[in-house]
């Protein structure tokens, strides 16, 4: 091999590193596009359930979040231990769910206001009191259409 | 001449730095989305047809998380398959009723039509919301898989292709409209009839 000599060991060509910012760039490029910016703080826990005939949802902008899940450790001296909603960075109460949703809908465009999804995020540890609550309130403004969103995976992972 | 060689030049050794600070940015503030979940519709208020108590199929989740179907205690892996059973029944022998893609039992016990099958959920407040969710998504299994059987018979490709097919960018706007059509058709063969409000019955 070229190894063994020395002479043919000093011909080697460098390597050459100019297309090295190149190769970053594009990989910046590509970060920069896919980045979305976390735009709020998650005062709760939110480990969202799994499964697996999940559809894709809608573009963001018609979209309305609400975090269910019990706070975490920071707050749990100020809030408790039991499961809090968590509406645009702030803690709520249930009976503030409805105004929520429905000053929400007022911000959007008209045209998007038919096809609004509320997109619920609720730890999988909750119990169904807080979410059936949610729902009602959910129905009282008729926001009706709603997407329990999951990760997707092992359905049976959920149980334990 | 002279001067012209002593032009230095700018030395872009650092700007790899430079942008690896940034990639590095990037990286760390960069999260998933998480945009993917189980759509449904909520019931209005003022849903109060009665329906047929063969026509309805009772899924229950008890405090303990334990699955009751029409009362009997099932484990959650034989849900999908319950739920097929039933839904695929076909009661009605002949008739403007009688479901003719149906392979099911046709028992006169269960449900007359797809078309009429109702499943009902309920749940107490202390039901977990994972075992909730994994029962949502064994009942959409059920219908996904009717659906998914009736199109690969019909068109020979299977509704979970059809869907992806769908959300496929590069195709023509006339040739999403035909698939749009076969998703709306398999879709009104097995519609999606799933009720989280109590229901009553005749």
């Amino acid at each position: 091999m070229i190894r063994n000599s020395k002479k043919s060991k000093a011909q080697l060509p460098q390597i050459s590193t100019a297309s090295l910012p190149d190769i970053v760039f594009i990989l910046l490029f590509f970060f920069m596009t896919v980045t979305v910016m976390k735009n709020k703080n998650l005062l709760v826990e939110n480990t969202l359930p799994s499964a697996t005939e999940i559809e894709k949802l809608d573009k963001q902008d018609r979209i309305i979040e609400i975090i269910v899940g019990p706070p975490v450790k920071q707050y749990t001296s100020i809030v408790g231990t039991k499961p809090k909603i968590q509406l645009n960075g702030n803690f709520a109460k249930v009976d503030e769910v409805g105004s929520y949703v429905l000053s929400k809908l007022a911000e959007m465009p008209e045209q998007l206001r038919s096809v609004a999804i509320v997109s619920l995020k609720i730890d999988k540890k909750v119990t169904m009191g807080i979410v059936s609550d949610i729902k009602q309130q959910l129905r009282e403004v008729n926001a009706l259409k709603i997407n329990y969103t999951t990760f997707e995976g092992d359905t049976f992972n959920n149980l334990q | 001449m002279a001067i012209k060689r002593e032009i230095p030049e700018v030395n872009a050794g650092s700007m790899a730095d430079i942008a690896f600070l940034l990639l590095i940015f990037f990286l760390v503030t960069t999260t998933i989305e998480t945009d993917k979940g189980l759509n449904r519709m909520l019931p209005t208020d003022e849903e109060g047809s009665k329906i047929k108590e063969k026509n309805l199929f009772r899924v229950s989740l008890n405090a303990k998380n334990e699955i009751l179907v029409e009362d009997t205690l099932t484990d959650i892996s034989f849900l999908r398959e319950k739920a097929i059973a039933f839904l695929d029944n076909g009661g009605i022998l002949e008739g403007e009723e009688h479901c003719s893609y149906c392979r099911g039992e046709r028992n006169k016990k269960s449900s007359d039509n797809p078309k009429k099958a109702i499943i009902s959920l309920s749940n107490t407040r202390e039901t977990n919301y994972g075992s909730y969710i994994t029962v949502q998504n064994e009942l959409v299994g059920a219908y996904t898989y009717l659906r998914n059987r009736e199109s690969l018979k019909m068109y020979g490709i299977s509704y979970t292709g059809l869907l992806d097919d769908y959300s496929n960018v590069g195709l023509s706007y006339s040739d999403k409209l035909k698939i749009k059509e076969k998703i709306e058709l398999l879709r009104a063969l097995y519609p999606l009839k799933l009720s989280e409000a109590e229901i009553n019955t005749k």
